[in-house]
């Protein structure tokens, strides 16, 4: 089985959460582009996880971990909104720009 | 097979994508997304009534025992196990789709004028929507995932309606109530599914149903305790005693919802689910076995119809009364289950679901059109046969098929219930059954004695004299008339009296069990006889007598000894209050199960803390110190300082070539994470090459 559609489309999405949380002054479009990231991760190991099966006829290793992967990121993403929030409810603004206080 | 048979699957789907319409798009529409809710159960209604049709016609073509109709498709997939999503469709399907769609459409057009002007319009039809799609998915589940599934899209949904009017704190309490009662007997049913798939490595519904009445098993202590497992969800759903007591407070919710959710949804899945995988329960309770006296389901739904029958006596809200009523009701279903009499159980889910509805809405049309939105009998009713002739007219249908009156539904379904456990050697329950009509009987003429006859009270008062008060508008009156009318003929599907059987041929083959002798077989309906009704029809006569009396000397216009009775004497004083307190089982729960484990297990928690641990702590840190000082003087002082300062300084002077990266910047420090991978990425590449 041919996987290099999925591994391309994995590294496009990579690149536009990458970009997402470089450019991104929002906090909740930063949050968003590490979805994107993470869910990228979880195309490579689906992909990777087919070519395994159809190889060896065993384990479902990969989709296993993409589960992991999704609820740690539900998790990830209840934290980081729950501060997002706050941060509104103090400052009335979610620009990361504003929030520059750990400067050293 | 047939059009609608195989297209079973649109009949949940059409009110679900109704669903998405009206909560994106309800606010925007005319009439606030209801036309789109009540076209959707329209439709569903429609593919309903083809599906029951082709299913009879499939019945009636056939000579032997009739498959379901199977249409399944891959959902998806874990290891070797498979789950499919799709439809089931048999004689138990077809009747409650067709159940559940009919009533859902009345529902649904009764509120358009009954929540007519609310806030959240768009919501409710939105929600209620969504509420009958729930309840469509699990009765056409093919196995148990999909079943859950719409077991749980109905707990939601009751949470939201029920809680609809979240404003005052008393209904969203209620709205939490009932979910997490409900919740409590959810954990039964996932630890079920779970050993139904250990007992049978399926979960098929089909499959185990065969499985199971074929005795193909390993472990029959298994089997009952998934059984077990099962039954304690149905307890939960159905409001069977002891996790009834969400049922009544349930009534926050608007009228509408209160006669949807106690008639054919929500409360129906729990002896739906009974129904469903009765094989399982049959094998696994024992059940019909010569010599048992009582099993479990049969014993909860025994005691749960004489205590909610109790309790319907104290209450002043109309729909209290109704609210323990259905529980009683559906005492009486659990029980035909438990005594083997699957077919008349059923046959009570059907004419029970039209009765209730009916009264239900009845109760709504009262309070929202003659007694100013108030549900209290006592105060806001009264004498309104007059001037609501159709409310009153529905009223009196259904309440003489609640008390089973000969040739009405509820004589048909409810004496069959009474009968088999005569037939089948429960003569307890047969005792609880007859006792239950009587009790019935009784506390129906109570709130009929109170709402239309008698002075007119309060609000009602209002309506009465009133020269232009008119009964309520068509939209509701309409679906009175039908379901008042249903209430008097649906039994008539199955009336042994008159050797018909049609509803008992069209579901047989959902039983799964053979019927008959043998060790797994469920025993046959018993012949109808006046002999065997005879004593309950007297009780249900007695039970009318004796309450009328006491109506008409403790509420009726004359002075009478017996009025204010439970304020003057004792024992009636304490009957009355024990009665009130709903036997004190929320005071118990709350008290007992809250203060009295979870209390003393967090004082012992705090008392090991205290005085053991903390003993160990300090004592390891008085050593701690005594070390330390030691450890100070020499060890410290002279050595590490030298070390720590030296370090100090070139961290600080390192720290101050770094600073600017640390621009307090979020996309900076990405920007620096992202490269460092790179960086990882590309040394990883190069080493490994």
């Amino acid at each position: 089985m041919l996987i290099n559609e999925f591994l391309l489309l994995g590294a496009v999405l990579f690149c536009i959460g990458v970009y997402g949380v470089i450019a991104r002054k929002n906090a909740v479009l930063v949050l968003m582009s590490i979805e994107l990231i993470l869910n990228s991760v979880n195309i490579n190991l689906l992909a990777f996880d087919r070519l395994h099966a159809v190889d060896t006829a065993g384990g479902n290793d990969g989709s296993v971990f993409a589960l992991y992967i999704i609820a740690v990121a539900a998790a990830e993403v209840g934290v980081g909104l729950a501060m997002v929030l706050l941060i509104f409810r103090n400052r009335k603004t979610i620009s990361l720009d504003d929030l520059s206080e750990m400067k050293g | 097979m047939g059009w609608f048979l195989e297209h079973a699957w649109l009949i949940p789907a059409t009110p679900g994508a109704a669903f998405a319409v009206i909560i994106l798009f309800g606010k925007r529409m005319p009439r606030g997304g209801s036309e789109v809710g009540l076209a959707s159960m329209l439709a569903a209604l429609v593919l309903s009534a083809g599906t029951a049709y082709q299913w009879i016609a499939r019945v009636n073509d056939s000579h032997e025992e009739v498959p379901a109709a199977l249409s399944r498709w891959e959902w998806f997939r874990i290891g070797d196990l498979k789950v499919s999503i799709g439809s089931h469709i048999d004689g138990l399907a077809a009747v409650m789709l067709l159940l559940v769609a009919f009533i859902s459409t009345l529902v649904q057009l009764y509120s358009m004028e009954y929540v007519r002007g609310d806030r959240r319009y768009t919501h409710f039809f939105a929600a209620i929507t969504l509420f009958s799609a729930g309840m469509l998915t699990m009765v056409l589940a093919p196995n148990m995932v999909q079943l859950l599934l719409g077991w749980e899209i109905m707990g939601l949904c009751s949470f939201l309606l029920i809680g609809h009017w979240w404003e005052e704190r008393a209904n969203s309490e209620a709205a939490l109530k009932a979910f997490w009662t409900v919740r409590v007997g959810d954990m039964g049913l996932l630890v079920g599914i779970a050993m139904l798939l250990a007992i049978f490595h399926t979960l098929e519904i089909g499959a185990i149903n065969e499985a199971a009445a074929a005795g193909e098993f390993d472990n029959k202590n298994l089997l009952m305790w998934a059984a077990v497992a099962l039954f304690i969800a149905c307890i939960g759903k159905s409001g069977q005693f002891p996790l009834h007591t969400w049922l009544p407070d349930a009534m926050a919710g608007p009228t509408p919802v209160s006669s949807l959710l106690h008639s054919s949804t929500m409360v129906v899945a729990g002896v739906f689910l009974v129904a469903r995988l009765y094989p399982v329960f049959h094998v696994g309770l024992d059940m019909n076995i010569a010599g048992q006296r009582f099993n479990l389901i049969a014993v909860i739904g025994g005691i749960t119809v004489l205590i909610a029958a109790g309790l319907a006596f104290v209450q002043n809200d109309i729909k209290k009364v109704l609210a323990y009523s259905t529980v009683s009701q559906l005492g009486y279903m659990m029980m035909g289950l438990g005594v083997g009499a699957w077919t008349a159980a059923v046959f009570h889910i059907f004419t029970h679901a039209f009765f209730k509805c009916c009264l239900f809405l009845c109760a709504g049309s009262v309070s929202h059109t003659a007694s100013h939105h108030s549900f209290d009998m006592k105060k806001d009713m009264g004498g309104l046969r007059k001037k609501m002739p159709v409310t009153f007219a529905a009223w009196m249908a259904a309440t003489a098929a609640l008390c089973g009156l000969p040739f009405v539904s509820g004589f048909f379904s409810k004496d069959e219930i009474i009968d088999s456990a005569k037939n089948n050697d429960y003569k307890v329950f047969y005792i609880v059954g007859i006792v239950g009509a009587f009790m019935t009987t009784a506390y129906m003429t109570r709130a009929t004695y109170l709402t239309f006859f008698g002075k007119a009270r309060g609000g009602a008062a209002h309506f009465v004299h009133d020269e232009n008060a008119r009964d309520s508008s068509w939209q509701i009156t309409v679906p009175l008339v039908i379901l008042g009318s249903l209430a008097l003929v649906s039994g008539y599907l199955n009336a042994p009296i008159f050797k018909w059987h049609w509803f008992e041929t069209w579901t047989e083959s959902s039983i799964g069990l053979p019927l008959g002798e043998g060790i797994f077989a469920a025993p046959h309906p018993p012949e109808f006889s006046w002999v065997s009704t005879a004593p309950g029809l007297a009780l249900v006569a007695a039970g009318f007598g004796v309450s009328l009396l006491l109506c008409r000397a403790v509420f009726g216009e004359g002075t009478s000894g017996l009025r204010g009775l439970t304020e003057r004497n004792v024992v009636l004083r304490a009957g009355h209050k024990f009665l009130v307190n709903k036997y004190y089982l929320d005071a118990l729960y709350e008290r007992v199960v809250v203060r009295g484990i979870a209390h003393p297990i967090s004082r012992a928690a705090y008392w090991t803390n205290q005085n053991i641990l903390d003993g160990i702590v300090n004592a390891v840190g008085q050593g701690g110190r005594r070390t330390g000082d030691l450890v100070y003087k020499y060890i410290d002082q002279g050595l590490v300082d030298g070390a720590v300062n030296g370090s100090g300084t070139t961290a600080s002077g390192a720290g101050g070539a770094l600073q600017p990266v640390q621009s307090g910047k979020v996309n900076m420090y990405g920007a620096l994470l992202f490269g460092a991978a790179a960086v990882g990425g590309l040394v990883l590449v190069l080493v490994n090459s």
